[in-house]
């Protein structure tokens, strides 16, 4: 690489990190400031672990993102295998166009409509306070949906038809076919929707503010409403833990892939390759 | 061909009635909201008093027109470099700019404003020099930051996937032909790499057209978006009839670039990452 594009790409590298540097630097400040560093200090860490708000907040984050995934994953996977063996080709794109809108949409406008539909049915019920736990999940898996169903179609798409014609011709029932033969050969494309799904629902604030009510915050809503005051260390602090876990997982993911490839390479080097 | 067909509806069931009740009726909702008042009858009047809103639409289409172009003109080079350089080392910083998206956007938003504000970092940095304190904060350019800041992993992602999987063939071929190196990039590697820029503008433009929390907290609540009202109507001012039109006007200019830009697209509408 020539010295010139070294330079461009650590400059933006820099601009992508730089806040993140910041956060990490002002976690350890000994006052409560964000913008003047005092000195250094580890008591916010220790805050954290004393706030019964951001524990109970991260507890209700990770719950919802394992429950939204998993129902997504469910729904996702049976309604990919029916895209794929529809017939009708009008119909197969006009499903697949529905499938497309809440990732074209802009968040803000997918949270507003579905916000309208939950405070219209409640209204209609004659319900006080429709917005919580059920109104979160159901937006979070409307909108892990289509990533589960995109990241599962192009596997169905891969894999031999005749194989699960085989295994009915051998015996097996249409279901037991599909669990026996199609599900193995697809189930990488699960796992990314599944992972895509849960990083997504862990993330997500915007859909959330809109369609979540007072009494199950998620961390990123109680993020924004700590934002709107004056924001202490802790929250720097916790996000320079979520920071390491990522960075630590990113790690072991990217090392153990690489060592994969090593192998191969050497296998195929020794059978002459 | 009667029980397939039968087998192949009962599949397709759940994921159609989840996508009719909670994709399609949520729209139906927007709609219906904006031409009603509050006591559900018919009116036009959400949608005349937009008139009032005219100039936060025309601020919300700039603003995110110059930052989807910025974010073109610094991914571009970056992702042309990233396709050339080591195999192992694109790996590596594909992992570095996809990490900040896994990060609570609110905080590396917040974090902005200790590095930009008047007494922060930059500000600081300048002081030693005898200069400033520049006004940073609070200003279109530190909102256009923002947009900037958050999406441009977005842009880079995309073209980059295009350009790892450009044919080098072609390019070597067309330097064969006595095409000059600035001849290849415009006639050969751009053409080439259109769907990935294609994808990349539809996913920095679409957020950055609805934003609302990097305009509050970098533009000091001056230079309100259409997100901000949007917003304000749901969440502070309960005018969800006004809200509604604002959405649904949102939704509208969207769906018209979308269709703007498809037209440049030859690829049908298939996800690029």
């Amino acid at each position: 690489m020539k010295i010139s594009s070294k330079i461009y790409m650590s400059l933006i590298m820099l601009f992508l990190y730089a806040p993140i540097i910041v956060m990490i630097v002002f976690s350890f400040n000994s006052s409560n400031s964000t913008g003047v560093m005092a000195g250094f200090s580890t008591k916010w860490y220790g805050e954290l672990l004393n706030s019964s708000s951001i524990l109970n907040a991260l507890r209700n984050t990770i719950v919802l993102a394992l429950c939204s995934s998993v129902i997504s994953v469910v729904i996702g996977t049976t309604a990919a295998v029916g895209i794929f063996v529809l017939k009708h080709k009008w119909l197969r794109s006009s499903i697949l166009t529905v499938t497309n809108i809440p990732m074209m949409n802009p968040d803000i406008v997918t949270g507003v409509s579905m916000m309208l539909l939950f405070v219209f049915v409640g209204q209609m019920l004659g319900m006080r306070e429709v917005l919580g736990f059920g109104t979160l999940l159901i937006a979070h898996i409307t909108f892990n949906l289509p990533y589960v169903i995109l990241s599962v179609l192009p596997k169905l798409r891969q894999t031999d038809p005749h194989l699960a014609e085989a295994a009915q011709d051998l015996g097996c029932t249409p279901f037991k076919a599909f669990f026996k033969v199609v599900l193995p050969s697809i189930t990488t494309g699960i796992v990314t929707g599944f992972i895509m799904a849960f990083t997504l629902s862990l993330d997500d604030f915007i859909i959330s503010y809109f369609t979540s009510g007072p009494e199950y915050q998620t961390l990123p809503i109680l993020i924004f409403s700590m934002t709107k005051r004056r924001v202490t260390p802790d929250i720097y602090a916790l996000s320079t833990l979520i920071f390491v876990v990522i960075l630590v997982l990113l790690l072991v993911m990217n090392i153990t892939q690489s060592r994969a490839e090593n192998k191969t390479k050497k296998v195929r080097t020794k059978e002459g390759y | 061909m009667n029980r397939t067909s039968r087998a192949s509806g009962m599949i397709n069931a759940p994921y159609t009635t989840w996508a009719m009740i909670f994709i399609i009726a949520p729209l139906v909702m927007v709609v219906y909201y904006a031409f009603t008042d509050r006591t559900g009858k018919f009116t036009f009047s959400n949608i005349i008093s937009l008139n009032s809103y005219l100039e936060t639409f025309l601020r919300s289409i700039l603003f995110a027109l110059i930052a989807t172009i910025i974010c073109l003109l610094i991914a571009y080079p970056f992702a042309y470099i990233l396709s050339k350089s080591r195999a192992n080392l694109q790996r590596n910083i594909i992992l570095l700019v996809m990490i900040p998206m896994w990060m609570n956007f609110l905080i590396r938003t917040y974090s902005w404003i200790t590095i930009l504000s008047n007494n922060g970092i930059i500000n600081h940095f300048l002081s030693h020099f005898g200069i400033g304190p520049l006004r940073l904060i609070n200003t279109s350019g530190a909102v256009i930051l923002g947009m900037v800041y958050n999406f441009l992993p977005y842009m880079i992602l995309p073209i980059y996937s295009i350009m790892s999987r450009l044919d080098n063939k072609l390019v070597e071929a067309a330097a064969d032909l006595g095409a000059s190196s600035s001849q290849v990039l415009r006639k050969v590697i751009f053409p080439l790499s259109l769907p990935g820029v294609i994808s990349g503008i539809t996913m920095v433009f679409v957020p950055s057209v609805s934003t609302f929390y990097i305009s509050q907290k970098l533009g000091g609540g001056k230079m309100l978006l259409i997100g901000d009202s949007i917003e304000t109507q749901f969440q502070s001012a309960y005018n969800y009839n006004l809200g509604a039109s604002l959405s649904l006007v949102l939704m509208v200019l969207i769906i018209i670039c979308m269709a703007v830009m498809n037209k440049f697209a030859d690829n049908e509408g298939e996800l690029i990452i």
